[in-house]
């Protein structure tokens, strides 16, 4: 049973990135123009030239030639070829996806560990006044442009000068082991804490609302009757029932958290996914963007396989089905 | 009767910052792209009732500036000019509307004072007045599109819930296609297949069917749990026994069911739009200059200098706080509304 599930989860999630790669890849080339564009201003390079180019990088052929040569590619894990940077899209891609990866999955780990208690101690919020205001407050929080908190968190940095401004590793530091890891956590902290902050709101007001449709039912205050102490009641009790809607939220949340997560890399020079997907867009430079896209689709279909495996452990009524 | 009253009032206070937003030549003091290359990021003009003699005045002003001798490029506070602050005046002619050429200002002031409400930018332009003219296009991007998605979220969705089937099944599968890659993703790809260097116009108009295109399939998918419930309400399926064709049950009957649905979810998508905008504007790949966008008002923030020692720039992403509250509110408001009532 357990398998069973697991195999169709997997298939078709296999089914939908095959369907996402032919539709990123046929995008990209319906696009006019290509990369070779700004070699073609160039008055000192010949036409000659620069359908030689096209040639070797096999942009002269059809449609479904090149789909097959990058199939081909990706199945040796190269997924084609950068034209900017002339080297396998998975070489370059690998680094910055583990950049990325550490940045969402720490700012993943870090907004839970926060909306959790908040969540939960505004859904006892009983009374009118200080419900509404708590209400307004993560409303409020909630509109505030990811841009704008961005760019106050580089504010922060760049004027109190407490934390680097930007980057991965400090240039002066070439240690390794232990010494490397703590200038990378260095760097980490205030990037992951602001992508933390601008998921918060959401997770949040999520977290608040299942519980407090949790709290209203039978059995709580059966529990309580009994004498059962607040604290236990909330996260022993209460906090496992609502758990289920926040599981299927937590799948959503990557997909927010990957697309805050390409602004802020670009806006904090985090060496992730985003700065790469923007220069490339720029660049015209094909495989990269649909090598980027496509990880991100893997990212985001890993997160809902997971939470659905979390589902399957955590809920019975899932298994039944 | 709480909750109209709040629909109400996020109404009037959405029309009116759509108003000053439409009509931007008469609610700015200066064209967006006029300049004073002597006065380059100017802080906001304060606007005084209290002259130095500590003298009260009815009529609001403001004092001019002048240029530091000693340290070349700063400016200070000249006590010894000031110039009201006049209503209605006749200043540099704008269109109304695009329509037709006006010489009228709500506010303004006499020559050669300047009055900067946000300050102003590198090269001397009034950032409100770009404020208000950046949001003809970022606004108008938003509600463009996010009329564009829902239009298409409503028809694919009302297919797919009213046919059922494989055409249920093909769509709603398709749809799983644009949730399963994160938006701004998404965004670069679609954006990656338009040209990168075309007009102004152009620019927008793939700005908003790029946005138009990857939207629809939420509003699908609730638009299809609406339909499908509906089409099954007796009434409907009294019409559908009387002989009624599909296209008449769908436009009649079922369709009407789904109103609340879609002007709810145009009301939340237009806030996300207008900030799709501005960051693929800020990222370099919307409008460019002198037309100015939310975005490009903000990108002047990616040079470090500009970030930490001109305050106001940050002042454009903070009036859209509000307005971006006001939607969410309005879209709350809608939804318990429209909140379907039960049997």
């Amino acid at each position: 049973m357990n398998v069973r599930f697991l195999i169709r989860r997997f298939s078709q999630a296999a089914v939908l990135l095959a369907a996402i790669s032919l539709f990123s890849f046929a995008l990209v080339q319906v696009a006019p123009g290509d990369f070779f564009d700004q070699v073609r201003m160039n008055p000192r390079v010949s036409a000659q030239t620069v359908e030689g180019l096209r040639a070797e990088y096999g942009l002269d052929r059809s449609f479904p030639v090149r789909y097959g040569l990058w199939i081909l590619s990706a199945l040796r894990g190269e997924f084609g070829i950068s034209l900017a940077y002339n080297a396998p899209v998975g070489n370059l891609l690998i680094p910055r996806a583990r950049n990325t990866l550490l940045l969402t999955g720490t700012s993943t780990v870090l907004a839970w560990l926060l909306a959790i208690p908040i969540g939960v101690w505004s859904a006892t919020n009983r009374r009118k006044f200080s419900r509404r205001s708590s209400e307004l407050a993560t409303s409020t929080l909630l509109t505030i442009p990811d841009l704008l908190l961005f760019l106050c968190v580089l504010l922060f940095a760049v004027r109190s000068g407490w934390f680097p401004s930007g980057g991965m590793h400090s240039a002066e530091n070439e240690g390794h082991g232990l010494s490397q890891l703590k200038d990378v956590a260095w760097h980490l902290l205030l990037p992951s804490v602001a992508l933390a902050l601008a998921t918060l709101p959401a997770l949040v007001r999520h977290v608040r609302s299942a519980m407090i449709e949790v709290l209203e039912s039978p059995f709580i205050l059966a529990a309580r009757s009994h004498g059962i102490p607040n604290f236990r009641l909330l996260f022993r009790f209460a906090l496992p029932v609502a758990a289920n809607p926040l599981i299927s939220l937590f799948g959503f949340s990557v997909a927010t958290m990957l697309s805050s997560s390409l602004l802020l890399e670009v806006i904090l020079s985090w060496p992730g996914l985003g700065p790469l997907l923007v220069e490339a867009t720029l660049n015209k430079d094909v495989y990269v963007v649909v090598g980027t896209v496509m990880l991100s689709a893997v990212f985001l279909i890993a997160g809902n396989l997971l939470a659905d495996m979390l589902l399957f452990a955590a809920d019975p009524r899932i298994r039944v089905e | 009767m709480r909750n109209r009253r709040k629909l109400v009032a996020c109404a009037f206070l959405l029309a009116g910052f759509h108003i000053a937003v439409l009509f931007a030549g008469f609610f700015a003091p200066y064209g967006y792209a006029a300049q004073d290359r002597e006065l380059p990021f100017t802080p906001p003009t304060r606007v005084h009732f209290m002259d130095s003699q500590g003298h009260f005045h009815i009529r609001p002003f403001i004092y001019g500036w002048q240029s530091d001798a000693s340290v070349s490029g700063s400016l200070q506070v000249d006590f010894t000019r000031y110039y009201p602050v006049r209503f209605f005046v006749q200043g540099t002619p704008h269109k109304v509307a695009g329509l037709f050429v006006s010489r009228e200002h709500l506010f303004g002031v006499d020559e050669p004072g300047r009055i900067f409400i946000l300050g102003t930018d590198a090269f001397g332009r009034d950032q409100f007045s770009r404020f208000l003219y950046g949001g003809q296009v970022s606004l108008l991007a938003g509600l463009l599109a996010a009329g564009l998605s829902v239009m298409f979220g409503v028809l694919i969705g009302a297919i797919a819930g009213f046919y059922g089937g494989w055409i249920d099944e093909g769509l709603m599968r398709s749809g799983e296609l644009f949730l399963a890659l994160p938006w701004l993703y998404l965004l670069f790809a679609v954006r990656a297949a338009m040209p990168l260097h075309v007009s102004q116009s152009q620019i927008f108009l793939l700005l908003v069917s790029v946005m138009g295109l990857i939207g629809w399939a939420r509003p699908a998918r609730l638009v299809r749990g609406v339909v499908l419930s509906a089409k099954e309400r007796y009434f409907v399926l009294a019409a559908r026994g009387f002989g009624a064709s599909d296209a008449y049950l769908l436009r009649r009957h079922v369709l009407p069911q789904a109103s609340g649905v879609a002007l709810t979810q145009i009301t939340l998508l237009i806030p996300q739009y207008v900030l799709a905008e501005v960051t693929l504007t800020f990222l370099g790949l919307g409008v460019s200059e002198p037309m100015p966008s939310w975005g490009s008002l903000l990108s002047s923030l990616q040079q470090y200098y500009v970030l930490s020692t001109y305050w106001w720039m940050f002042l454009p992403a903070v009036i859209l706080i509000p307005l971006f509250l006001t939607y969410y509110l309005a879209a709350d408001a809608l939804q318990e509304h429209w909140k379907p009532v039960s049997l």
